[in-house]
């Protein structure tokens, strides 16, 4: 009797021990050692070399001007790749809701971009991208506009690679944000039109805080994702020119072999200023989410 | 307040023509009733007012005035939905003034009307809450404390009880007869359902496969219904038919009508049959009895038979009902009444 009440207890544990220690060894420990890596100045060679060095890892980090470089690029990439993307994907949404044979081709289209690999796409907008041959500085002579050195000027790479995020994202958010549209009753809308409600309205008043529980998942999940960015940058630019699309992930990455505890130590900075940002979103935004 | 007129109104939607050439006048603070079965027409018919789903041609009339180039918001008729179509992220305030805001109504008057009909409809403590927190009866009465705030010309009621359980359907029944009274505006009301239809229409306007088969007064639409559609659709359980095996001709009669006895009585249309089911329904009991040619429901007031057993089931004259083989009942004037009358006794015991 004592013995079955007791494995009635353990059985539950014993089941999700299996997905635990997944998550404990791919997970927690990972993150457990790169906060213990943050705190060495690490020697890849011969780990016994390793010294612990406290917090001064963090000290250099925000003492150093290209971190901030690289924390500002970064920032400014996710305030506009987020903004850009969401107002878009908001807009072809909108207008891909009606069910029509050639919404359903556009659509398709549109998300094409999402299954091909960041490395390809960045290749061709590289090409695409080229001052002197490349077919948008060719479009941009034919309409009489000045081109531009995209991503071979220091004051336009970001903004380039801004371009190629923006247009790669966007075919998948509109598939959510399309599907939160077709799940809005019609009746809803019918029942506005009866209350006699202008389309801005309706579109402000209802449709809009209907779907901001997705609009939010979206807002979220394209913060964390741009914030880490790296394919785009590692392909097209390098992080150049001067640094102008150096992004913390990989700013990271410069330090591999040279000075792994101070990347693991930017790598804490970084965890943190997302769940930062996620915490201050949820503080800020949750009243304005309508969850059904 | 206002009165409605189709006039030659057809419907298709892309190539099934739904309603062709229709021409129907629903009278001005009546409470008219479209009943039919699902599909003939009497949603649509109801949205064509809304304007939420015009029509393809004809016209449309509310208060004599040609509606087909005007906005539904614009109308001056408020719906109920099926579903209720309540905003899901408003509160129950805004869900109600919502309307008002867009018709630019001021802000006391707005407070004054919600607070009036909110109470009027019960929901007074729940103005600050939001739809998914209250139970169907009570969204119900969000969706008319939407429609009314208006202050509709006409009333629009899409299937409003569908959703609701059958004692609060019952109940609210009684709450939009005596809203009715009360407003004194034209209802319109959509139903599959005939006892709604019954309780509480002026006038019922039954519907079937797009075509109006009856426009009647509850009482007349059962005492005198114009064909074996309206028969067979009012009364439950419906009309009892069988051939009367001459020219095509069907009698009918309705189940209260009979008598059940276990001698052979004089009544002019007799039978005898064996009980299959009994149904005892509190006030009422309904028996299905077999017979060699036909099973007839007979709703009794009390309970004095059992199954299997042998029972003679009688009919007066007049309470018998004849349709001719186009389904159009045939009126006790008409020149060969008599002879299906005397066809109608030949069958007796058969």
């Amino acid at each position: 009797m004592d013995k079955q009440s007791r494995w009635a207890q353990l059985r539950p544990y014993m089941m999700i021990a299996p997905a635990m220690a997944g998550i404990l060894a791919f997970v927690i420990y990972p993150i457990l050692y790169l906060i213990y890596l943050s705190f060495f100045k690490y020697n890849l060679m011969n780990k016994d070399k390793s010294k612990f060095i406290g917090l001064d890892n963090f000290t250099q980090i925000f003492t150093r001007a290209d971190f901030y470089k690289a924390l500002s690029n970064t920032m400014i990439y996710t305030a506009s790749v987020v903004l850009l993307t969401m107002f878009i994907s908001l807009l072809i949404a909108v207008w891909l809701n009606k069910k029509s044979k050639i919404n359903v081709i556009v659509q398709a289209g549109i998300f094409t971009p999402h299954i091909i690999s960041i490395v390809s796409i960045s290749l061709v907008w590289l090409w695409l991208m080229e001052p002197n041959l490349g077919f948008l500085n060719y479009v941009l002579k034919t309409l009489g506009l000045p081109p531009s050195q995209w991503l071979q000027s220091s004051k336009t790479a970001l903004l380039s690679v801004i371009i190629v995020s923006v247009w790669q994202g966007i075919g998948y958010y509109v598939l959510i944000i399309v599907a939160a549209l077709q799940s809005i009753s019609p009746s809803i809308y019918e029942a506005a039109a009866l209350d006699n409600a202008s389309k801005w309205k309706v579109f402000y008043k209802i449709t809009l805080p209907i779907i901001s529980p997705q609009l939010f998942f979206i807002l979220v999940i394209m913060t964390i994702g741009s914030f880490k960015v790296f394919d785009t940058v590692q392909v097209m630019t390098g992080g150049g020119p001067n640094n102008a699309t150096n992004t913390i992930v990989y700013y990271i990455y410069g330090f591999r072999t040279t000075n792994i505890g101070y990347s693991a130590a930017t790598g804490v900075v970084l965890m943190a200023i997302i769940g930062l940002l996620t915490f201050v979103y949820f503080r800020l935004l949750s009243k304005k989410v309508h969850y059904q | 307040m206002a009165s409605i007129a189709f006039e030659r109104v057809t419907k298709t939607f892309e190539k099934n023509v739904v309603i062709k050439d229709l021409d129907l006048k629903i009278e001005d603070g009546k409470f008219t009733v479209l009943v039919g079965p699902s599909g003939c027409g009497k949603t649509t018919l109801l949205r064509m007012i809304a304007g939420i789903d015009p029509q393809t041609s004809g016209k449309v009339l509310i208060g004599g005035r040609d509606v087909t180039r005007i906005a539904p918001g614009q109308r001056g008729v408020a719906m109920v939905f099926q579903n209720y179509a309540i905003y899901p992220t408003m509160s129950v305030r805004d869900n109600i003034e919502f309307g008002l805001k867009n018709n630019k109504v001021g802000k006391a008057e707005r407070n004054q009307l919600v607070e009036t009909i909110s109470s009027t409809v019960g929901l007074y403590d729940y103005l600050d809450r939001k739809p998914s927190t209250l139970s169907g009866g009570q969204r119900q009465r969000v969706a008319l404390a939407r429609a009314m705030v208006k202050k509709p010309a006409v009333f629009l009621m899409d299937e409003p009880l569908s959703n609701l359980d059958a004692k609060l359907r019952a109940q609210m029944r009684i709450e939009l007869i005596e809203l009715h009274k009360k407003l004194g505006t034209t209802f319109v009301y959509v139903t599959h359902d005939q006892v709604e239809a019954m309780s509480m229409a002026d006038t019922i306007v039954l519907m079937n496969q797009g075509v109006i088969q009856q426009e009647a007064a509850p009482d007349v639409m059962y005492r005198k219904p114009s064909n074996l559609f309206a028969a067979q659709f009012i009364g439950v359980p419906p009309m009892n038919v069988g051939e009367l095996g001459v020219e095509g001709v069907r009698f009918g009669f309705r189940p209260e009508s009979a008598v059940l006895a276990d001698e052979a009585g004089d009544e002019h249309f007799s039978i005898s049959g064996r009980i299959a089911t009994r149904e005892m329904l509190g006030s009422e009991t309904l028996y299905q009895v077999r017979g060699a040619n036909h099973a007839f429901m007979i709703k009794c007031t009390e309970d004095l038979f059992t199954v299997d057993q042998e029972v003679h089931v009688g009919v007066a004259a007049k309470q018998m009902y004849f349709f001719g083989a186009d389904g159009k009942r045939i009126d006790e004037d008409h020149h060969r009444y008599r002879d299906y009358m005397e066809a109608l006794r030949g069958k007796r015991n058969g």
